[in-house]
């Protein structure tokens, strides 16, 4: 699906991703963890194709993603701040995606899920943060991608919504689908996620299941034995 | 990249600074036509107008939608769409919407002015063609500041500072160097001086257009021997599409290369 070789990434001086090598095989749902400035989010946008790397090659199902544009058609990328031109309505940008992208049909049924309906008619610029996540990700799920991205997708999210994003994430993930999330929310990672990639200053520090981590760290719960990870290394 | 310009294209038009930007004009030239009987005095000052307010709304706009839109490139970057074709749909989504609001705001009046019957047409079309030529010029330049700036306060910066630079104090520069230099021949210098600022370039372009370039005495003979002709105007259509293309290459080549 994903194989990352020898990724090196910095930003000035500031060295951000020093030799990550990382596959991720087809379906599941991957959880990149790591502390504020652990390059996440870089990892994630070098798949994507926004961030260029200094050196490394990545690859998305075969393809390599340098000067390529095509290979995003594999992917559907929720990113982590939900902005979009103001001056369109909810309906509009939906047609729009729809038309840079082609192929969808599940549209109808993420509009009922996440209640948009009411709101197709208005601006974006009117929306409020948490309709405009949800928007955000129904741009992200109208399409039958084979790898999903999620950076931070809890962001702004009532309880009620929540709870169906999650659902929805199942769903794609039983549908055989490879899911990468980046997120804060410790307790979303350890339900959700089948496999979860550490990342400590620019490598990756422990990959594998959330039992495999506890057992290392010789912790009880998810939670503290990320804590023991972060205290072992800067204390 | 058509895709891309036409959504930018109708975001724009439909956003209140565009309605303004139009009404501007659209005053502007009636007031000038309507209240006033000269028309190539009326030319002249909507002339002095654009020469310095299309290159300032050219910059402040092109940034300011750079900034704005930021987020909504960065949905764009991940949908399989070439980059080149993203931020040059965007800038002629800009630039197109801003020439339009300048081409209908002062077109209506002059229509109804009964422009199609007067022998000012052809200096009331090129008035319009170098404000296109401003605004696709301007609107480019800043795009390259935002490309080249992720700090929002330092691009305004750099937009005004260049604005400034080339409305301005090019000039004030361009004067006093002559003026320094006067015991020697400045033909040429000052031909090439005007060639290299479009601001400059298309100010003279209009002058000489309206026939007052007796007003500008020895230098302006030698510019009408120059650009009163239909190879200086050539020469001059070229330098404004070569200040257009210029930084639309950039834009293409910094936006291949930048982190988002």
């Amino acid at each position: 699906m994903v194989s990352i070789e020898n990724l090196h990434k910095s930003f000035g001086k500031n060295q951000v991703l020093k030799g990550v090598d990382l596959s991720i095989k087809n379906g599941g749902i991957i959880a990149v963890l790591g502390p504020n400035g652990s390059g996440k989010t870089t990892l994630i946008k070098s798949v994507l194709g926004m961030v260029i790397p200094n050196k490394g090659t990545i690859k998305v199902q075969g393809e390599n993603v340098k000067k390529n544009s095509n290979y995003r058609h594999y992917i559907d990328y929720l990113p982590q701040i939900a902005n979009f031109p103001s001056n369109l309505k909810v309906k509009e940008l939906i047609k729009m995606i729809k038309d840079l992208r082609k192929n969808t049909n599940n549209d109808q049924h993420l509009i009922e899920l996440f209640k948009l309906q009411p709101f197709l008619d208005k601006k974006l610029g009117n929306l409020s943060g948490g309709t405009k996540q949800k928007v955000n990700i129904f741009l992200t799920f109208m399409f039958d991608s084979p790898l999903i991205i999620l950076d931070e997708p809890t962001t702004g999210l009532d309880p009620i919504s929540l709870i169906r994003l999650k659902n929805l994430i199942q769903e794609e993930k039983a549908k055989g689908k490879t899911i990468l999330i980046t997120s804060h929310i410790m307790s979303f990672v350890e339900e959700i996620s089948d496999e979860i990639v550490f990342l400590l200053e620019g490598k990756i520090y422990f990959k594998g299941t959330i039992t495999e981590l506890k057992n290392k760290t010789n912790q009880q719960d998810f939670e503290h034995a990320i804590a023991s990870i972060l205290s072992e290394n800067h204390a | 990249m058509l895709k891309i310009l036409k959504y930018s294209f109708f975001d724009l038009i439909r956003s209140r600074w565009s309605y303004v930007y139009f009404a501007f004009y659209l005053l502007l030239g009636v007031v000038l036509l309507f209240l006033n009987n000269d028309l190539s005095k009326a030319v002249i000052t909507l002339m002095n107008v654009i020469i310095v307010l299309v290159p300032l709304i050219g910059t402040i706009f092109g940034v300011m939608y750079y900034y704005n839109s930021k987020e909504f490139t960065e949905l764009l970057l991940a949908q399989p769409l070439k980059r080149s074709s993203i931020f040059l749909g965007q800038y002629l989504g800009v630039a197109m919407s801003l020439s339009m609001s300048l081409i209908l705001g002062l077109g209506i009046p002059f229509v109804f002015y009964g422009l199609f019957k007067s022998n000012a047409i052809w200096d009331f079309s090129l008035l319009l063609i170098t404000g296109t030529f401003l605004t696709f010029i301007f609107t480019a330049l800043a795009f390259n500041i935002a490309l080249s700036n992720d700090n929002k306060i330092k691009g305004f910066g750099y937009a005004i500072l260049l604005w400034l630079l080339l409305a301005i104090i090019y000039d004030g520069v361009f004067l006093m160097s002559l003026i320094f230099f006067e015991d020697y021949p400045l033909d040429k210098l000052s031909l090439i001086g005007t060639m290299l600022n479009p601001i400059d370039l298309s100010r003279t372009l209009i002058l000489l257009k309206l026939d007052i370039s007796a007003l500008l005495g020895y230098t302006g003979a030698i510019f009408k021997q120059f650009f009163g002709t239909s190879f200086g105007l050539i020469i001059s259509f070229i330098m404004l599409i070569i200040w257009v293309i210029l930084p639309v290459m950039r834009i293409m080549f910094k936006s291949r290369k930048k982190d988002f």
